[in-house]
């Protein structure tokens, strides 16, 4: 019994940690395109593009998860396309699971990044077309090892975000162990049964967890260097 | 071989105007001299490439970069060139010598004159290549931006204002560094510069810009010794001495000898056929009907008046001179130019009672 559980714990944890690197991985994919359009693009779209991106920093995740639910859904979009390819559905899977994570915690990623792509202006990238960068040259030679405090933050923000998360997991991931079952679920479960003690095992490691996080990224984060 | 840069642009912003049409020199120091708003700026960063103006061409010789007129442009990164801006702008993340060795490994044609050990012997920064850009003093930087400008094997050097931000020590140290780039580098430079003392000192040519448009555009000293322009240098205006150092005499004074004559100045350490430039100010200049065997002003030519100007003080007036082909300035009184009727083609004896040496 007692090992049955605290191997249900495992298995939580090992979930979550799965699900955080590969949302984390794909963010960053997904995400450094879009900071660096955002940043550098005088277009009308910028602001909406911006909004959107931002939106899971203010709507409950429920209502995210809902919408989500809907479009990857035997009736939605997304789940006839997913069904025609005969992927199935996505809603109650692992990969509906990150999906819904990657868009739950895209502004964590994208904002950071943006703002170090903003820091470094104009004149780096200026002075490496001069110096026969083409604009895909520069990008990676100069942009990005600039922004890499960004590149830091958005990444461990991203990360640590999609470790906490709950409502949506309930919502698209439900509580499927080994499958879906992340570790916030888990908590809610062991509350749910009366297994105090079991709670505090992880809610105290997420605690842990989070908090060394935090402090990682302010102490060592460096100081954006002044311009040379 | 065609060397001449030609560019013309033409850029219509809602606070701004730009319209220039210059023919350069494919050689020596060319400097786009103006106030700030003057756009000088704007026309180097067109030049470059940084900037394009809607109507605008460019051609440097035979390689045309930029003809609107029939849609080409070709992007900064394909074109042979090196740009000094007003801040290093190093890339902060890359040693000296990667800083150095980033357009170096990117070049596609030409070759460089220059190893990477060379320039950096060239520009005295050979003992910085390991440290980081947030360890040099801001002169260093800026040898460490031409350096790695120059490395790009660029046909072309555009300089924006290289030495605005720094101070004056820092500015005294890197003149020579371009001096010795003016001698030894075979390409031509853009020089954008705001201090009439740099240009005076460093250009072969000379472009005044005011409000977006062309003021004059010819080698330094015809420029220079222009008396009907607006006044650019104000109370700088003088002309410029290209001068071999001739003979050190007992008495501690140096001859130096130019077209127009000879002059003394103090003692110089350079050796007897030295070329150095120097710069005669108007208001250091005055004149005088017969020689003046009573004065202690040692420095007198023989000249003629050409023509006289006022100036932006209404009690002043400038007084252009020939001394046997050579321009030369003098900022007299208006009353003293009445008083000594001073009228084109009169001959007379100019004192001069300053000269700065630009070196």
């Amino acid at each position: 019994m007692e090992t049955a559980a605290y191997s249900a714990d495992l298995s939580a944890i090992w979930l979550t940690l799965k699900l955080a690197t590969v949302v984390t991985a794909l963010l960053l994919v997904i995400g450094t395109p879009i900071a660096w359009w955002l940043a550098r693009t005088s277009s009308a779209f910028k602001g909406m593009v911006g909004a959107v991106v931002a939106l899971p920093l203010v709507l409950p995740p429920t209502v995210l998860g809902f919408y989500l639910l809907i479009t990857m859904g035997p009736h939605g979009a997304v789940g006839q396309l997913t069904q025609s390819l005969g992927l199935g559905l996505l809603p109650f899977t692992f990969p509906g699971l990150v999906i819904a994570s990657v868009f739950y915690s895209l502004p964590f990623v994208v904002q950071p990044i943006q703002n170090a792509f903003e820091a470094i202006g104009e004149r780096p990238l200026e002075v490496a077309a001069t110096l026969r960068a083409s604009p895909w040259d520069a990008f990676w030679s100069v942009a990005v090892p600039l922004a890499k405090p960004g590149f830091l933050s958005g990444a461990i923000l991203g990360f640590a975000h999609t470790v906490g998360e709950f409502g949506i997991v309930l919502m698209i991931g439900g509580n499927i162990p080994d499958k879906t079952r992340v570790v916030s679920v888990q908590i809610y479960d062991h509350v749910e049964a009366l297994e105090y003690a079991q709670a505090h095992w992880l809610a105290g490691g997420m605690v842990v967890f989070s908090f060394a996080v935090l402090l990682g990224l302010y102490t060592f984060n460096p100081a954006r260097r002044k311009n040379t | 071989m065609n060397t001449e840069i030609k560019a013309r642009f033409r850029v219509d912003r809602s606070d701004f105007a730009l319209d220039v049409d210059l023919s350069l020199p494919g050689r020596g120091i060319t400097a786009l001299f103006g106030h700030s708003g003057s756009g000088k700026t704007t026309c180097l960063r067109a030049m470059a490439g940084l900037e394009r103006a809607s109507a605008g061409y460019f051609a440097l010789g035979d390689e045309v970069w930029q003809d609107e007129s029939r849609g080409h442009f070709i992007p900064v990164h394909r074109r042979a060139l090196g740009v000094v801006f007003q801040e290093a702008s190093l890339f902060p993340h890359l040693s000296v010598r990667g800083n150095m060795e980033f357009g170096l490994k990117r070049k596609t044609t030409g070759t460089t004159r220059f190893s990477l050990p060379e320039i950096a012997e060239l520009l005295g920064i050979a003992h910085l290549l390991n440290r980081s850009p947030d360890q040099l003093s801001g002169g260093e930087r800026q040898r460490v931006a031409i350096a790695r400008a120059l490395l790009a094997a660029p046909k072309i050097l555009l300089m924006d204002e290289p030495l605005a931000a720094l101070d004056l020590k820092r500015k005294l140290e890197i003149l020579p560094y371009l001096e010795r780039l003016h001698s030894e580098l075979a390409i031509p430079i853009i020089y954008v510069s705001h201090a009439p003392d740099e240009v005076a000192r460093l250009a072969d040519h000379l472009v005044l810009l005011d409000a977006g448009r062309v003021v004059a555009s010819g080698a330094l000293n015809q420029v220079l010794s222009r008396i009907d322009l607006p006044a650019t240098f104000a109370d700088d205006a003088g002309v410029v001495i290209e001068a071999t150092v001739a003979e050190h005499e007992v008495d501690d004074l140096t001859r130096l000898e130019f077209p127009g004559g000879a002059i003394y100045v103090s003692r110089r350490h350079e050796p007897v056929g030295t070329p150095l430039r120097c710069r005669i100010h108007a208001r250091d200049v005055s004149l005088t009907l017969l020689p003046q065997m009573q004065s202690s002003i040692l420095n007198c030519v023989s000249a003629s008046v050409v023509d006289l100007a006022p100036t932006d003080t209404p009690g002043h007036v400038l007084v252009k001179l020939d001394v046997t082909g050579e321009p030369l300035l003098a900022r007299i009184t208006r009353r003293s130019a009445e008083k000594l009727e001073i009228r084109p083609g009169l001959a007379l004896r100019a004192q001069i009672k300053a000269v700065a040496l630009l070196a």
